[in-house]
């Protein structure tokens, strides 16, 4: 019993964040039409930005701030400009298929400019853990969990409380009427591209500890990031949150009672699973076709 | 183009890739046949995004599945012709099993259902070593004898796998020029015309699919027997990407869209993996990079693909 709520600790924490990264998924996707299969290596670049600045002697915060900077820059402006206004208008597979390409020489980049082999990364929690009525947890849990919780709040006040979040929300439901009300909707738009940044570069910040910093880490991030956005409801800001969760948690279920082998395969079965029993994801509503 | 045309080029390409075949060096050939083996796949990728437009990124699991399939039966000594429905069979079906829950609420979801898909295929045939070798893979596969003739050689083998391959692509073209293949172009260039047409939307984009699965199953079986050894690696789904890319890259939605894309994806690399000059050896670690860069390009620029160039260049001027 005891190892059994250990393995939901430890998965909810690693679910909140592929929560953050499925969170930004949907932000992009609300808000712009954009599905961006680069959304793993959006996560992989700000893991080796932070190690290049740590090298140069950065303490991990700074590095942190630092490769938010950045990423707002590259990721999120950048790749607005250069990839998504151009193709925008092509309809989705053009886009999509530059999205893997832009996945594809990031990976590149990485691998033949920096190395190939995984590299460690620091957490930003102390190590260690304690006991809880029996039950062992990591401090890193612990702080992963407040940090990404603290996130989804804050992303969620700011969205349905402060002017920018509605007007961005209004773009995200209808860009011609909220263009009609006044709303800057290219403004908006831009903002979720650096909010989306600093989401990837937060989930970098969490998860490289224990996956470690590889060029091809990217690939189960991302996965894991649509299949929490799908399975929560593509449509809603916290569906991803408890998709995250739930793939976390299963994923722990999965390796410690049947085989740790499969563990990546889990994902993909729960999204066949919800998919079949209610498409629009656990807490999506159905959405209008638009014609 | 006129079809008599049309013939009479496909003639002489084919007699060319015949008679080149005889000058070539032994490790050219079996690249030619490599080219071929693919191209068998990515025809039938084209089926699904192409003609049917939607993505597809699991053909590599497909490609391995027909693989491992042929690699099993081939060593328990069933004949070659017996192989090849199987695995079109097999993953036809399985194709419908995936295809299915994602087509049915949202077509976009085939490119999430198929990649984690393919994900789930790599890790059966890593782990299952009962059945699959892990990752020592399955060694000592037979290159088949038909009605007498010895295809072990590398040119009958070239000779057989070509031969088959244009029996193939003239079953999709005739499947395309059907009342039934025309309903998929239909499908993609207006969906929602097609289904107020009596088109089932669903139902044609899944069978698309499955028949591409299909086409990848039996690429698969003369893959395993051209290489005689099988092991997971070509079968991850980086494969399937750059199988869609050969796809997209040649001219998604055009028939010989695929041998163009396929020519390059495959063979490019290989090309540079061959040679020893100084800055193509630089290339080889880099290749990735500018490819992904010059996909990026083409997407913007010319996002019909390569061999939609010369309507571009006829259109260049006059309003877009």
């Amino acid at each position: 019993m005891n190892d059994f709520i250990q393995l939901i600790v430890s998965g909810t924490a690693t679910g909140t964040i592929y929560a953050l990264a499925g969170l930004g998924f949907t932000l992009l996707w609300q808000a712009s039409g954009t599905i961006n299969f680069a959304q793993g290596e959006f996560v992989m670049l700000p893991a080796f930005i932070m190690l290049f600045c740590m090298m140069a002697g950065a303490p991990l915060w700074l590095a942190f701030l630092l490769t938010c900077a950045f990423a707002m820059l590259v990721l999120g402006a950048g790749f607005k400009k250069v990839i998504v206004d151009p193709l925008i208008h092509h309809g989705v597979i053009p886009l999509v298929i530059a999205t893997l390409g832009v996945a594809m020489v990031l990976k590149t980049v990485v691998r033949a400019g920096y190395s190939a082999e995984a590299q460690q990364f620091p957490s930003s929690f102390p190590a260690g853990q304690f006991s809880l009525a029996g039950i062992t947890i990591s401090y890193a849990d612990v702080g992963t969990l407040i940090l990404a919780a603290a996130i989804v709040i804050a992303l969620q006040v700011f969205v349905t409380r402060t002017m920018t979040g509605r007007a961005m929300q209004a773009v995200a439901q209808n860009t011609d009427a909220a263009r009609t009300l006044g709303i800057d909707a290219k403004r908006m738009v831009l903002y979720t591209f650096l909010i989306n940044a600093i989401l990837a570069t937060v989930t970098a910040l969490l998860i490289t500890p224990t996956y470690l910093a590889k060029f091809d880490m990217g690939e189960s991030i991302g996965l894991k990031a649509f299949f929490a956005a799908i399975i929560g409801g593509f449509n809603q800001t916290r569906g991803a949150l408890l998709g995250g969760v739930l793939i976390g948690i299963l994923e722990n279920l999965v390796g410690f009672y049947w085989s740790p082998a499969y563990k990546e395969g889990v994902a993909l079965m729960l999204f066949l699973v919800v998919i079949l029993w209610r498409p629009e994801g656990l807490l999506g509503t159905a959405e209008e076709r638009k014609v | 183009m006129s079809a008599r045309r049309h013939l009479a080029g496909l003639a002489v390409v084919l007699a060319a890739l015949v008679i080149v075949a005889l000058f070539l060096k032994r490790s050219d050939v079996y690249l030619l046949t490599l080219w071929a083996v693919y191209l068998m796949a990515t025809m039938g990728l084209n089926l699904t995004a192409g003609y049917a437009g939607q993505m597809s990124l699991g053909q590599a699991a497909f490609f391995g599945i027909g693989a491992y399939i042929a690699a099993l039966l081939l060593k328990a000594s069933w004949p070659f012709l017996a192989v090849l429905p199987v695995a079109a069979i097999v993953c036809f079906v399985v194709g419908i099993v995936v295809g299915f829950p994602a087509l049915r609420v949202q077509h976009h979801y085939l490119a999430f259902a198929t990649l984690g898909f393919n994900v789930l295929a790599y890790l059966a045939m890593r782990n299952e070593e009962a059945i699959t070798g892990g990752t020592f893979g399955i060694s000592g596969i037979p290159r088949p004898t038909l009605f007498g003739v010895d295809l072990g050689g590398h040119l009958a083998y070239w000779y057989w796998t070509l031969g088959s391959l244009v029996v193939l692509g003239g079953l999709l073209w005739w499947l395309l020029r059907s009342p039934w293949g025309r309903a998929f172009t239909a499908l993609r260039d207006n969906p929602i015309r097609a289904e107020s047409l009596g088109i089932n939307i669903t139902a044609y984009t899944l069978l698309a699919f499955a028949i591409g699965a299909a086409c990848a199953g039996i690429a698969g079986v003369y893959y395993a027997s051209l290489v005689e050894f099988i092991e997971p690696g070509p079968f991850h789904f980086s494969t399937s990407l750059m199988m869609l890319l050969a796809v997209i890259v040649g001219g998604s939605g055009r028939f010989y869209g695929p041998a163009l894309g396929t020519a390059i994806v495959i063979l490019l690399p290989e090309f540079l993996r061959g040679s020893s000059v100084p800055w193509l050896k630089f290339m080889q670690v880099w290749y990735l990079a500018f490819f992904g860069i010059a996909v990026i390009v083409l997407m913007i620029w010319l996002p019909g693909g390569l061999l939609s160039l010369r309507e571009r260049l006829d259109r260049k001027g006059g309003p877009q």
